[in-house]
């Protein structure tokens, strides 16, 4: 094991995928020469030439049609958008190209490429900078949308995104990349997309999240294991498709539910998680399930605002104890 | 269309005069390319065989059957469309064949071609059958996407056809993408992309032809401009005395200009076009100006509130096929009867079509969760109605 942050892991999975086959490249805005805006890419340039680690002009929509067009002719693309706010002027490459093609063709064309990028807020980035894209992109049926919380799913994930012959969404974050560090294996391993993972195990009540709510969901289970609560932790990792049996075999041990995610709240992968819960699991529930999301407003830039709209381990706290509320201990 | 089977008395003197936009026009003489170069410089049989760029008699009378081979073929869509057999939008393409014919028959079967929702034509010049086309309009089986596309996405990945895009524009970043991959793995082909006149005021269009020009991605924007998006003449929206010098915005790109009704003239810049692709790995915009004789789409009329009756006539006498089968006449390259043999079995062949698709199965119920992945259906992905039967 080595400990590896977020983008450590991720220009690992990176390198190795584009050892391992000549198709796979990269395309997007400074990923070569300045070594990625957010330096996951730091490096590839000078190990595998202008071809293969493309500097994009800005120009999304372009360059992600590029690179739908590549994959349709042979090769594994990585597309890299600065961040998924931008990706917004891609988006009908996303959708109407990648997305429908293989159904379109009646089979013939299938689209092996990876659209990442960090989503959701950083720090202060106001309003057209701070959007969490993966309910959006999980609506669609043809795409495929990954989200992880840590180095060592990170790097798995993306590897399977880059092998994975559909097109795969890959949604990673600024506050993330340096700050996340953990464990990742130095031997090759995968990750199946679709798979969510047990975070942490507990006995009273279950928490579904993903990505950077992970965090925060980790923070609260140790603050509530004071107050006598035992928390399991269920990271999706993936928001297209959801590891439904996972989640309902946690739910059917503790009874309990409480579903976290950063974005809104309106039609988000929490609303969808409560109706797969309710359907398959209603007799075992104790409680009415929970939900903790980011406020239903554009991100506002004050420091003091932008915080009330982010969900945070208190607020994550304050859903547990309401769904425990009356819990024998 | 006009009477085919009579090429030869066609009334000359109705020809267009002056239609805009349109070299050639305004003169009694068949359409030349602008700069002239198929006029000839003398007299006698070799300017005749430079007329037609080295082709033999049997390689220039085939230009013309497969343009006869997708007029019939558009003209039973229409017919069936109007019986109620198509469903959706249905856009035909009878007007502008000599586009389709000129620019795909001097491809290599490992070039690639890629096109928007006007393509039912161009897929048939490619290789495609009239049947697979006919039973996709159908929504049969036996179509060239299964069923699954219909009239705007028509694909055969065997014959390098990547479809078939109905978003106005999204196509063109398909397009340098097969580009990048011929760039990328050192290869000689070309990919070649056909849009129309409305693709020019979309971004796509813009950061498609930058990155092509800037790292030099060997693709033919083949623009098909038959004056008007939809029911809007270009000419109201596009800030472009013409349409060609969009292109010269970029440098690296040739940008050029066609006579899209004369197939032997788009044949030749395409040929040119081709061969800057191969050798010098540049990309080439070309502006074929042409006409649709029909509307829009089989929904629209053909002429009245955007355009006039007498100014779709006057492209009406300037027929592609017609021209093309007087031309070969002239040469002695075609007789009036082969010329009536040639469009009976086209219009045999579309029959064929039509009936093949009548007879082609609907796709089963169960085929409705197939093509969504290539990888085998995720568990817990598909939404399914818990009130429905389940298919499997």
């Amino acid at each position: 094991m080595a400990v590896l942050t977020y983008r450590e892991a991720l220009n690992e999975a990176l390198r190795e995928e584009m050892d391992r086959d000549d198709g796979v490249f990269i395309i997007g805005e400074e990923v070569g020469e300045y070594d990625g805006a957010y330096k996951v890419t730091k490096g590839l340039l000078d190990t595998y030439g202008e071809w293969r680690v493309r500097d994009a002009p800005i120009a999304e929509l372009g360059f992600a049609g590029l690179g739908v067009g590549a994959a349709m002719t042979g090769l594994r693309p990585v597309v890299e958008f600065m961040t998924w706010n931008f990706a917004l002027l891609a988006i009908d490459q996303v959708i109407n190209s990648a997305a429908k093609l293989y159904q379109m063709s009646g089979g013939q064309y299938n689209v092996p490429i990876v659209f990442r990028g960090p989503g959701g807020a950083a720090l202060q980035l106001a309003a057209q900078h701070s959007q969490c894209p993966e309910p959006w992109m999980s609506y669609v049926p043809g795409l495929k949308v990954v989200s992880p919380a840590t180095a060592r799913d990170a790097k798995g994930l993306l590897k399977a995104a880059i092998r994975d012959n559909d097109p795969v969404v890959f949604i990673e974050s600024e506050l993330m990349y340096n700050t996340v560090k953990d464990d990742v294996p130095e031997q090759e391993f995968v990750i199946p997309i679709g798979s969510a993972d047990v975070k942490r195990e507990g006995s009273d009540v279950t928490i579904v999240t993903y990505a950077k709510m992970v965090h925060h969901s980790l923070i609260a289970a140790g603050q509530l294991k004071a107050e006598g609560i035992d928390v399991e932790i269920v990271d999706l990792r993936t928001g297209r498709p959801i590891d439904v049996p996972t989640v309902i075999e946690s739910v059917k041990k503790t009874n309990r539910a409480v579903v976290v995610e950063e974005g809104w709240p309106a039609c988000n992968i929490g609303a969808q998680l409560v109706d797969d819960i309710q359907r398959e699991a209603f007799d075992w529930l104790d409680a009415p399930i929970a939900r903790v999301s980011g406020l239903d407003v554009p991100m506002p830039y004050a420091k003091n605002l932008e915080k009330l709209v982010i969900p945070n381990a208190d607020h994550v706290i304050a859903a547990v104890r309401h769904v425990c509320h009356g819990k024998q201990g | 269309m006009s009477d085919p089977t009579d090429p030869v008395t066609q009334d000359e003197a109705s020809r267009p005069d002056a239609a805009p936009d349109h070299p050639g026009a305004g003169d009694d003489s068949p359409p030349t390319p602008p700069d002239g170069s198929l006029s000839g410089n003398g007299t006698g049989s070799a300017p005749m065989e430079a007329a037609f760029l080295g082709l033999s008699r049997d390689e220039s009378v085939e230009l013309l059957r497969q343009m006869m081979i997708a007029r019939r073929l558009e003209e039973k869509a229409a017919e069936v469309y109007q019986m109620g057999k198509i469903g959706g939008f249905c856009h035909l393409y009878i007007g502008q064949e000599a586009v389709a014919v000129g620019s795909i028959t001097p491809l290599r079967p490992d070039d690639y071609v890629i096109t928007a929702y006007r393509e039912h034509a161009q897929a048939v010049v490619r290789g495609m059958s009239p049947e697979a086309v006919m039973a996709e309009l159908y929504g049969r089986v036996d179509g060239c996407s299964g069923g699954y596309g219909g009239s705007m996405h028509m694909f055969s990945k065997e014959l390098n056809f990547m479809g078939g895009h109905g978003i106005v524009g999204s196509h063109l970043p398909l397009a340098i993408g097969a580009g990048y991959s011929i760039r990328y793995r050192e290869g000689d082909q070309v990919c070649l992309c056909f849009f129309g006149d409305s693709v020019v005021n979309i971004g796509a269009f813009h950061e498609s032809m930058n990155m092509a020009a800037r790292w030099g991605l060997p693709v033919i924007f083949l623009l098909e401009n038959n004056a008007y998006g939809m029911g809007t003449d270009i000419r109201r929206v596009a800030a472009a005395d013409e349409l060609v010098q969009r292109g010269k915005a970029y440098s690296g790109l040739e940008s050029v200009v066609v006579d899209g009704m004369d197939v032997l003239a788009v044949r030749q810049v395409v040929e040119e076009a081709i061969e800057r692709g191969r050798t010098e790995k540049k990309p080439t915009y070309i502006e074929a100006r042409c006409y649709r004789y029909m509307g829009h789409s089989m929904a629209d009329p053909s002429h009245g509130t955007y355009r006039t009756r007498e100014e779709l006539e006057q492209w009406r006498s300037d027929d592609p096929i017609l021209d093309y089968s007087r031309q070969l006449i002239a040469a002695g390259r075609l007789t009036e009867e082969q010329y009536k043999e040639m469009d009976a079995e086209a219009i045999a062949r579309a029959e064929a079509a039509a009936e093949f698709a009548d007879q082609s199965p609907l796709p089963e119920p169960g085929a409705v969760y197939e093509n969504v992945y290539s990888d085998a259906y995720p568990h817990g992905i598909a939404r399914r109605d818990d009130w429905r039967e389940e298919f499997s």
